[in-house]
């Protein structure tokens, strides 16, 4: 489902070189962790997977069912069925939450020729997915994240990821900020959007996330490469035996 | 050597002299109304502010008006679907006064009685010669309605004041008593058909307790003149919320004079400016703190267009037995064309010791943030940016704390952008 190639990319202002030929194969079905110490680059590798512009792609290939997605723009990566759950969500003044969801959805929906949802159908789904997250409606009448708490903004990202129902979800660092409560029920709602045909890549500094949503691989990045893949156990080796044996092993 | 200097009128300041003497045998008043009539177009006679007075240095009045339409309008107007459902509703269609609704805990007169029969030099108010909108409005008033909501009511449906046109001139007034302890929702609506000059005053007293929402909506056609102002005064313990959203004309200026008079007493003022094509809009303020013990937060918000350019001046005097005044001003602007031009000017003169106040203005541009997070999620870009205009406006709107009023300026907001957007 995502393949990438030889991936260089660097900061667009300044020329600082982040990833540096990294590849990476997601099947769809699968669960792919990736995991690295700070600086690593992964919340850069989220970035240009979304789209944004900060970022400059000067050599590889990011291919999604098998198209380049190089030259579209992130609502367009957005439509075709990538999603980006953000370690930061932004908050929005001025825009009510249903709105926006509201906005998200049928603009996802025209993308891909299909009539907008009506207003009964819209309530019901976030009505639905909103319950099982314990997101309660007050909160979708206020500002998109705007004085949410770190968990309420998880969350809410969660939300957004299942009423969109994209076909790659890539989530970045999700379990920042999160008590155990608020992981679990974070977790649960990733785990209910796993399918055969949808492939997930979780983007963690730790493995306590990845005790809760179980991956397929587990993939170490370091200094914009993949410097070792496995399966989960390499994870829980990780967690045992910190970064420093696998960079060692690698240099 | 002495030598008698004629100043060189401009046709717009010809075309007001010349009106008048035309006019003003057909305007009402007894005869001191005239001789007061007579005050102002002199100082109309003395000529137009030009930038060179600080109070209209942004606003050029001398070059930017350049056409007085001839006086009459054509035709009636009728009534506008008010913008809250169920109000109740006062009409001026050019410059004439309309029948009165009946309505309980509200009595109404007519500008026009009160200056045949004598009254009419209450209701013009004192002269100031440096008043320019006072100026060419008394010179050439020819009706409006006085409202009274008595003490203690708390009016059950807002009242609506509709200021329409066909075009022409149109100079008119409002005067609105809220008795003590009576609260009120006012929505002022300046608008009509075809381009016109308007002058328009609205004097608000809010009494002891009274508690009051006055919304003006300026919506003047394409290539319209429209001179407003806005006087109000706060009692003791009262609270006065003014939203303005200007979203039409050609060159307006608005201006809000208002003394925080009464102890306790708080006023809000929010501004949404929707500035588009070649015009120029100019929100002046000028807020006494006079007495201890008063709080006022304005927050303007502007959105240019095209050429547009704009204009606000907020002033806020604190008197020296004003202490414990708290006043907070801001203005932001969003500029989405490079040929718009925004000026703030805010000013605090601060004569108390013990006070809270503080002003900010901002000029910037869609967060780019903010709108990658919208994309990110599908949104296409024109569509993003166009909902964080929106946002950035709405967001005043929504700090008006009415369900009703809130969807009925963004209704305003979502139809201006389909124009403009």
């Amino acid at each position: 489902m995502l393949e990438i190639k030889n991936l260089h990319a660097r900061i667009a202002d300044e020329g600082t070189e982040i990833i540096r030929g990294l590849n990476l194969t997601v099947k769809a079905g699968e669960v792919a962790a990736i995991m690295g110490p700070n600086g690593s680059g992964k919340s850069t590798l989220s970035y240009i997977l979304a789209g944004r512009e900060d970022y400059e792609v000067t050599e590889g290939e990011i291919l999604f069912n098998g198209e380049s997605i190089l030259e579209m723009d992130p609502a367009e990566r957005a439509a075709s069925g990538i999603f980006l759950a953000f370690q930061y969500p932004m908050e929005i003044p001025g825009v009510a939450t249903m709105e926006f969801l509201k906005v998200a959805m049928n603009a996802q929906r025209k993308a891909r020729g299909e009539e907008p949802l009506k207003i009964p159908e819209l309530l019901k789904r976030v009505k639905e997915a909103s319950g099982a997250l314990n997101i309660d409606m007050a909160m979708l009448k206020r500002p998109l994240n705007v004085g949410f708490s770190g968990g309420e903004k998880k969350r809410a990202e969660i939300l957004q990821m299942q009423l969109l129902e994209p076909k790659l979800c890539v989530l970045d660092e999700t379990d920042s900020g999160l008590d155990i409560d608020a992981l679990k029920i974070v977790s649960d709602g990733v785990n209910a959007l796993r399918s055969p045909d949808r492939a997930v890549v979780v983007i963690t500094h730790y493995q306590r996330l990845l005790e809760h949503i179980v991956p397929d691989s587990v993939h170490v990045l370091y200094k914009g490469r993949i410097i070792k893949s496995g399966d989960k156990s390499l994870a829980m080796n990780l967690e045992e035996n910190g970064y420093a044996g696998i960079i060692g092993e690698a240099a | 050597m002495n030598m008698h200097v004629t100043p060189q009128h401009t046709p717009a300041e010809k075309a007001l002299i010349e009106g008048y003497h035309a006019r003003v045998g057909d305007l009402p008043g007894d005869g001191m109304v005239t001789i007061k009539r007579d005050e102002a177009i002199e100082a109309i006679k003395a000529g137009l502010p030009t930038r060179h007075v600080e109070a209209w240095h942004y606003t050029d009045l001398r070059r930017l008006l350049t056409t007085v339409p001839a006086a009459a309008t054509a035709g009636n107007t009728s009534a506008l679907e008010p913008l809250l459902a169920g109000s109740t509703v006062l009409h001026v269609s050019g410059g004439k006064t309309q029948a009165f609704p009946s309505a309980q805990g509200l009595s109404f007169m007519r500008l026009s009685d009160e200056l045949v029969e004598g009254r009419g030099l209450a209701a013009l108010g004192p002269t100031d010669a440096a008043d320019t909108i006072g100026a060419i409005n008394t010179a050439f008033v020819s009706d409006g309605y006085g409202v009274e909501i008595a003490e203690g009511v708390e009016l059950s449906a807002p009242l609506e004041l509709q200021n329409l046109h066909n075009g022409g001139q149109v100079h008119t007034r409002f005067g609105v008593n809220v008795g003590a302890g009576a609260k009120a929702v006012i929505v002022e609506r300046q608008t009509g058909e075809a381009s016109a000059l308007a002058s328009a005053i609205t004097t608000l007293s809010v009494r002891d307790g009274a508690e009051v929402m006055y919304l003006i909506v300026q919506e003047q056609p394409k290539g319209s003149s429209h001179l407003g102002q806005f006087r109000a005064t706060i009692g003791k313990d009262a609270k006065l919320t003014v939203f303005i959203m200007n979203a039409g004309g050609k060159l307006v200026r608005q201006e809000i004079i208002v003394d925080a008079a009464g102890e306790g007493c708080d006023f809000q003022l929010r501004g949404v400016n929707l500035l588009s094509g070649d015009s120029h809009t100019d929100v002046t303020m000028v807020l006494d703190h006079s007495v201890p013990n008063t709080g006022s937060r304005e927050v303007i918000r502007n959105v240019l267009t095209d050429r547009a350019k704009g204009v606000f001046q907020g002033r806020i005097n604190v008197h020296q037995i004003a202490q414990k005044t708290d006043a907070k001003m801001a203005c932001n602007t969003l500029l989405l064309s490079d040929d718009a031009d925004f000026s703030a000017k805010p000013e605090l003169e601060i004569f108390a010791d013990d006070v809270a106040c503080g002003h900010g203005a901002t000029v910037t541009d869609i967060n780019e943030d903010h709108l990658f997070y919208l994309m990110a999620r599908g949104v296409p870009e024109k569509a993003g940016r166009g909902l964080l205009v929106k946002a950035f406006l709405a967001e005043v709107i929504e700090e008006l704390e009415n369900e009703a009023v809130i969807e009925a300026l963004e209704a305003k907001l979502d139809a201006w952008f389909v124009l403009h957007g």
